[in-house]
């Protein structure tokens, strides 16, 4: 079987009366995506008269808006409106938070911005380059505030406060027992303990955010076309936050939406904001995000700071868990976070079978983009403390790392296993998945190429993970982050309602629609496999349908493509949905065949008796019967036109008193392994062998199960090498464009070896289970794992940057020569910029001392200044247009001196802004005779950069403070050398110069 | 994410190229490949009143061989030299280092001097030119220069060009009887050059260019270096660039390259 | 020499898979939205607009280009291949799109469009690519679905198949 299936991944087989499902066919999406025929939302028409909207976003990571300036863009020719928070605020109200208190959560900045790209206006115009245009109009003044960008940092004492009804930046506190850890531990001989940072990263579909809205203003409704992904329980959260019914929000699904992830959840807040505005403007809008715009502010996988320590016995035996999770969710907690931290609350034990386990679990905000729905959702965090803890347990006991994961693996015998924490793991055999991978993935073949290495003197390790892989999310696992007298009081929350019709036309040709909302997942390729075996017909004969309106349509809160419910839910409710009708029309088959119902066969187009296969009916003609004869059906046939089904597991069943959720209703398993190398030189890591062991129960198409799980490795290596949503301490986003944010390519990306057992879920109809996410659980560690071992170090944080690792494994550097140049001081995080420097220059400190504070000086070696106003006699302000390289952008500035000391030093304070972003920057100079009648001017500098030039230039924006502050001295030396003006005043020209450095890679 | 806009001039002569530079001085931009200016637009990084299309000039499409030197002209792709026979013989070194040039989509339309000018100090095409001691022709309304390779780099993104010249071409020297090699560190394949370096052999020692570490790329000569002199001089050079931290590497893992990277290459040529 | 003013649009004409069209834009038009939302042919694709993700890749004069990276202005007068010029016929797919099809190289298919440009302009000047080949050539593109093996896989296939096609062709 395991074979098969993984042959059959690599061919097409052909119709015979081998059933459909678990045969690769071909998929009915390809044709029309591979000939440009696509119907993506930004493929599809609008109507005539439809206004295009564009976001102007916060530069700035907190501060206060004082005042926002819109009158020159209203007035730019083809804008229609321009939008603020006041004026959104005004026809909505705040989408709702998923924790009890009383904080607000706005899809728009109102007063406040807590993360760089929140939205601060919506400019709705002709078409997007006018609304781009007018955004450059706009002039918000803003009072920072200091930001708060680590989990951790936030919950210390002293730390700014985001939200006043979030004390100390926790929006929620909650500590759990199961068993008894306490005695655990202390009755253990070992304790090991292990403190992560899982960083920020997420899945970035190619294609991104996409909302058309309408409203009609008679029937106060909406109509929605998103390339939203659901949980379509955020049709609610969206309904209230508009003001109407959900029965007046009409939301719809284009037909083909380009990749998710999970991320296209996060597209609710702007589908409120479009939403909006085509209410004030009574237009439709049309809103497409840009990519700058879904790097900065889309949605974010969760960050996360952990403690995990173990009670472990001396065989390597875990005896009890101790986690201290605190979760990063940005700024805004919004729907439907903290799910991020709860989606695995069943499964804090993994694969193993653990007694006791203590978790306290806090959530916090801080000045980063609002997190969401990312493909794992919860996995990658946990497992990368469990299984990196699993490691260090047999380095720590001198055992083999595979040595300690066999020793704690749950029973084959035990399923269905009620873990500690909750979850009933529905089926398995770890064993010999293991057993299985170490022999077919070649392991001792591999640590033979290990030792070879090794004997080389090449940095070459290995690493395991054993992860379970939880699908089907229960509706209700969110809950637990209330307190079991919360739950009691807002009544049960539970399931996971999977929907799916089945309908035969006067033809009698089937149609099948699901709210499953594929984003290239090929639903509707299985579906047709999975209903033609049940009609006896070949998958072309079904034409599937998986758009959503939700005026129209069946579908349930859990609707959506998400927690890899799709195999395991949505086909098995197709399933029963079909068979439902099969057997109505077995009935009138037999009535027309004289034959008893049982002994109706469906097959090869016809509905057959069994006893006698000479006596059947076309399958057509049966099923248009009640189209057209509902008279001569039999009575109790009922009808068989239109069938829908509603399917929830029972076994999905909400928190209970102790706190224990089966948070999921299938668990799938997989074991990896790999060998890395890390080269000397570069300390760049190669993956030289992949092995990827997957039990998913039962396989419906084996070309798509290894499809998801190569598009999950290949995320999962991203996040483990490449990928970081990274951050300033400061709360600037650096890594604004996909020549900084770096997703793996072709080069990058190798096949992994796949291998699978089918253990089929005795929960699901199909006895299939997820198997989208596992990768992205399993592959981090794992390759974590392997780099660990490889350079024999404890610690390793993601991702596997080789400038980070050299730091972890190269002792001290070669000092510079004596009489050479010193190295800068190393700046870590901070991304503040700092420098030093100096300049001759002719004429006495008392005239170069005149010179630097005489605002016509300024002015006249500032290239393109309007205007230079003296505010005071040590302040200025300055209106200033700059071209520096091909960058131009207007700045306003403002620049303050203190401590004067004439004619021996001052220091310059002050700050700029434009359209680019933001600076501010203090710069001490001092003036020393040289001892020939010049002067020697030095100069140390502080700056610092944000907003979008931080994002998109941050690769050079080091050098280019030097350049521009050095130039501004050296002009300054010029002028008083009787020079021409040239250079730039180094505030605002080291703005432009930054604005300019777009690092990208094209 | 749409450009602001622009007045758009397809010239089909040098001479309306200049004009139009000489009339809109530092509000026009020379559109070539566009590989980094149509980026810059469509961020609004730039917000040239014109862009003057230099592409369907058929005098700036040369690549032309000469006794000792190559010129290549402004509307030169870098798939034009890339598939130029006489690359691999007359620029060894331009056929080491091109091929990492972005990837295939954009080598077929970005132009050589379309990177000089844009001035990255990762570029690979800037350490060629500093690393072969070519030069830049620049021709303005008012005359001609020809700027050497390392006064033409003036910082960052920032050259010798004033506003109202073109970039005309650049000649680079065929030298013969030397061995040059090249090897750069990128996160990605195709990835802008963490560090690049540049080896050639020289009549008196070996020359090691570097870029992606300083400001501009930045060679240096040597006589020739025995033993651990070779280690020292590294250092001292690596020292010297003045690598800083950013969020692909840090200032001591440039370092490490240069010293690591610089001694493999020397030894490749001067073995 | 053509000036175009940046507040009017410009008659554009170029040929788009063989046949001749025309459309109207401003000098800051792109190419991509010139053809998907001027011309109508939204088979190419947007995802970065700076250059990177290669979705919008197009042929324009037999040159591989970002269609995100050139204006509208500049391929007046070229001729353009698109990913909708591919397929033999409305109802059947090429080699390259069949060998997609069968190797599962695509999934949500937004990236395809590019990918499939690059290889189709690539495979008829390269008929004998090696692995390492195609796969330097596909680094220009971003996919975050298949993990990218099926791609490379479906293009080797292609390529053998169009070079024994090609050799039935002359052999005959």
């Amino acid at each position: 079987m395991v074979q098969a299936a993984v042959q059959s991944a690599n061919s097409v087989d052909q119709g015979d009366d081998k059933p459909w499902v678990g045969r690769s066919i071909e998929r009915v999406e390809d044709a029309a995506l591979l000939s440009g025929r696509g119907r993506f939302i930004d493929d599809l028409g609008v109507q005539p008269g439809t206004l295009h909207a564009t976001i102007l976003r916060s530069p700035h990571a907190h501060a206060d808006i004082v005042s926002i300036d819109v009158e020159a863009a209203r007035r730019l020719p083809g804008v229609a409106a321009v939008l603020t928070g006041e004026q959104i605020k005004a026809v909505t109200t705040s989408l709702v938070v998923g924790v009890k208190a009383p904080v607000e959560c706005w899809p728009i900045a109102v007063e406040r911005v807590r993360y760089v790209g929140e939205p601060v206006a919506v400019i709705v115009a002709t078409d997007r380059a006018r609304a781009e245009d007018a955004a450059e109009l706009i002039n918000v003044a803003y009072r920072p505030r200091a930001a708060t960008v680590d989990p951790l940092g936030a919950i210390a004492p002293g730390a700014p406060v985001l939200h006043d009804g979030f004390p100390g930046n926790l929006a929620s506190d909650r500590a759990f027992r199961y068993g008894d850890p306490e005695k655990a531990f202390a009755d253990a001989p070992h304790r090991f303990s292990i403190d992560i940072r899982y960083p920020r990263n997420s899945c970035t579909p190619i294609e991104t955010y996409g909302v058309v809205a309408s409203h009609d203003a008679g029937e106060d409704a909406f109509e929605v076309l998103a390339n939203f992904q659901g949980p379509f329980s955020i049709h609610t959260v969206i309904a209230r936050a508009l003001k109407v019914p959900g029965n007046r929000l009409r939301l719809r699904t284009p037909p083909d939406s380009g990749g998710s992830f999970g991320v296209k959840q996060g597209v609710f807040p702007y589908i409120v904001l479009i939403a909006a505005a085509a209410r004030v403007t009574g237009r439709p809008v049309k809103w497409i995000e840009d990519r700058l715009e879904h790097l900065t502010a889309s949605v974010s996988a969760t960050n996360r700071a952990t403690t995990l320590a173990a009670a472990v016995a001396a065989d390597g035996k875990i005896l009890a868990l101790d986690w201290d999770q605190v979760e990063d969710c940005g700024a805004h907690l919004r729907a439907p976070e903290p799910a991020t931290l709860y989606r695995m609350h069943g499964n804090m034990t993994g694969a193993y079978d653990i007694g006791h386990v203590r978790i306290r679990n806090r959530v916090v905000v801080t000045n980063k983009t609002p997190t969401g729905l990312n493909r794992g959702f919860g996995g990658p965090q946990v497992y990368f403390a469990l299984e990196r803890l699993v490691q260090r347990i047999a380095i720590g006991l001198g055992l083999d790392p595979l040595d300690v994961i066999e020793r704690n693996l749950i029973e084959a015998g035990a399923f269905p296993y009620r873990t500690a924490t909750g979850a009933l793991l529905d089926s398995g055999n770890y064993q010999d998945a293991i057993a299985r991978a170490v022999e077919q993935g070649r392991l001792a073949e591999l640590k033979a190429r290990r030792d070879a290495a090794r004997a080389e003197g090449r940095l070459y390790g290995i690493g395991f993970t054993a992860v379970v892989e939880p699908s089907v999310s229960n509706m209700g696992y969110i809950t637990t982050v209330l307190t079991a007298a919360e739950r009691r009081k807002a009544g049960p929350k539970n399931g996971a309602q999977a929907t799916a019709t089945v309908g035969l036309d006067p033809v009698g040709s089937v149609t099948v629609h699901v709210a499953s909302v594929p984003q290239g997942q090929g639903h509707r390729t299985v579906l047709s496999q999975v209903v033609a075996d049940v009609f006896g017909l070949e998958p072309k004969d079904i034409r599937v349908n998986t758009e959503i309106d939700t005026a129209k349509d069946a579908w349930s809160i859990a609707s959506g493509n998400y927690a890899s419910r799709f195999a395991a839910a949505v086909a098995g409710t197709a399933k029963i949905a079909a068979e439902r009708v099969a057997g109505r029309l077995a009935r009138i088959a037999a009535s027309q065949l004289n034959v008893e119902a049982a002994d109706i066969v469906f097959a090869r187009g016809f509905v057959t008796s069994k006893q006698n296969p000479e006596n059947r009916i076309a399958f057509s003609r049966v099923a248009a019967l009640s189209h057209w004869s509902p008279g001569s059906l039999p009575d109790d046939a009922g009808q068989t036109i239109r069938e829908t089904v509603f399917w929830t597991p029972p076994e999905l069943t909400p928190p209970g008193e102790d706190d224990r959720i089966n948070s999921s209703l299938c668990h799938g398993f997989i074991f990896d392994f790999c060998g890395v190398e890390i080269d000397r030189i570069t300390l760049q890591t190669r993956i030289d062998r992949y092995v990827t062991m997957h039990d998913c129960g039962t396989i419906l198409h084996p070309g798509m199960v290894n499809g998801q799980i190569r598009g999950g490795f290949a995320q999962a290596l991203g996040a483990a090498l490449y990928e970081e949503y990274a951050y300033a301490e400061d709360g600037s986003f650096l890594t604004g464009t996909l020549a900084d944010y770096l997703l793996p390519t072709t080069t990058e990306v190798p096949e992994p070896e796949i291998f699978h057992m089918e253990t089929p879920s005795p929960f699901t109809p199909l006895g299939a289970k997820g198997v989208g996410e596992g990768n992205c659980m399993s592959t981090p560690v794992c390759l974590a794992n392997a780099v660990a071992d490889a350079l024999g170090v404890a610690d390793i944080t993601l991702p596997l940057v080789p400038a980070r690792l050299a730091e972890l494994v190269r002792g001290a550097e070669p000092p510079p020569p004596a009489d050479g140049v010193a190295a800068a001081p190393a700046r870590e995080s901070d991304r503040r910029l700092r420098g030093e420097g100096q300049a001759s220059v002719r004429g006495t400190p008392e005239q170069v001392w005149v010179m630097l504070l005489d605002p016509a000086t300024l002015q006249s070696i500032i290239p393109g200044c309007q205007r230079v106003d003296k505010i005071t006699e040590t302040h200025f302000r300055a209106d200033v247009t700059l071209g520096i390289g091909p960058v131009t952008g207007r700045y306003r500035a403002d620049v303050e001196l203190f401590d004067l000391d004439p004619p021996r030093a001052v220091t310059l304070r002050g700050g700029a802004t434009g359209a680019l972003g933001f600076g501010s920057a203090e710069g001490r100079v001092t003036l020393a005779p040289d001892g020939s009648g010049g002067t020697k001017l030095t100069y140390s500098y502080d700056a610092a950069i944000g907003g979008k030039i931080a994002s998109i230039g941050g690769r050079l924006l080091d050098g280019a403070t030097r350049v521009i502050i050095g130039q501004f001295f050296a002009a300054l030396a010029r002028r008083a050398g009787g020079g021409g003006a040239s250079g730039g005043f180094s505030l605002l020209a080291l703005l432009a110069k930054v604005a300019g450095l777009f690092g990208g890679r094209r | 994410m749409k450009p602001p806009a622009f007045d758009y001039l397809r010239a089909e002569t040098v001479g309306e190229v200049l004009d139009g530079l000489a009339q809109q001085g530092g509000d026009a931009r020379v559109l070539a490949g566009g590989q980094s200016l149509m980026a810059m637009l469509n961020m609004r990084l730039a917000k040239p009143k014109l862009l003057i299309d230099i592409m369907r000039i058929p005098e700036l499409r040369k690549i032309e061989r000469k006794t000792d030197a190559v010129v290549i002209g402004a509307g030169v792709r870098q798939a034009d030299l890339l598939a130029w026979p006489d690359l691999a013989e007359a620029l060894p070194l331009v056929a080491l280092a091109l091929p990492c040039v972005g990837h295939m989509q954009t080598r077929s339309r970005g132009t050589i001097c379309g990177s000089l000018a844009h001035a990255d100090p990762s570029a690979e095409m800037p350490l060629a030119l500093v690393a072969l001691g070519g030069e830049v022709l620049l021709r303005s309304a008012r005359r001609r220069r020809r700027v050497a390779a390392k006064d033409f780099f003036a910082g960052m993104m920032l050259t010798a060009r004033s506003d109202d010249e073109l970039i005309e071409g650049i000649s680079l020297p065929v030298i013969n009887g030397s061995r040059f090699a090249f090897r750069e560190v990128a996160r990605r394949h195709g990835d802008f050059a963490i560090v690049a370096c540049a080896a050639t052999k020289t009549p008196s020692g070996v020359r090691l260019a570097v870029g992606g570490v300083a400001d501009v790329p930045t060679a240096r000569d040597w006589p020739r270096l025995e033993g651990s002199a070779v280690d020292d001089a590294l250092n001292a050079f690596a020292y010297e660039l003045g690598a800083r931290d950013d969020v692909h590497a840090t200032a001591r893992y440039r370092r490490d390259l240069v010293r690591m990277i610089g001694r493999d290459l020397i030894g490749e040529v001067l073995r | 020499m053509s000036r175009f003013k940046s507040d009017a649009r410009h008659p554009i004409h170029v040929s788009l898979n063989g046949e001749p069209v025309a459309g109207e834009a401003e000098p800051r038009t792109l190419l991509s939205d010139f053809l998907r939302h001027r011309l109508g042919a939204t088979g190419t694709h947007v995802g970065c607009e700076h250059g990177v993700c290669g979705a919008c890749t197009v042929v324009v004069d037999g040159m591989l280009t970002r269609s995100c990276l050139t204006l509208a202005a500049q391929v007046d007068g070229c001729e353009i291949r698109t990913v909708e010029g591919l397929a033999p016929a409305a109802d059947r797919l090429g080699v390259l799109q069949q060998a997609f099809r069968r190797h599962h190289a695509l999934q949500c298919g937004f990236c395809t469009a590019g990918i499939l440009m690059s290889l189709d302009h690539y495979l008829a000047r390269n008929p004998a690519p090696t692995e390492a080949e195609i796969r330097d050539l596909l680094s220009g593109h971003l996919c975050r679905c298949t993990g990218y093996t099926p791609i490379i896989q479906a293009a080797l296939e292609a390529a053998a198949q169009l070079a024994s096609s090609k050799k039935e062709t002359s052999d005959a």
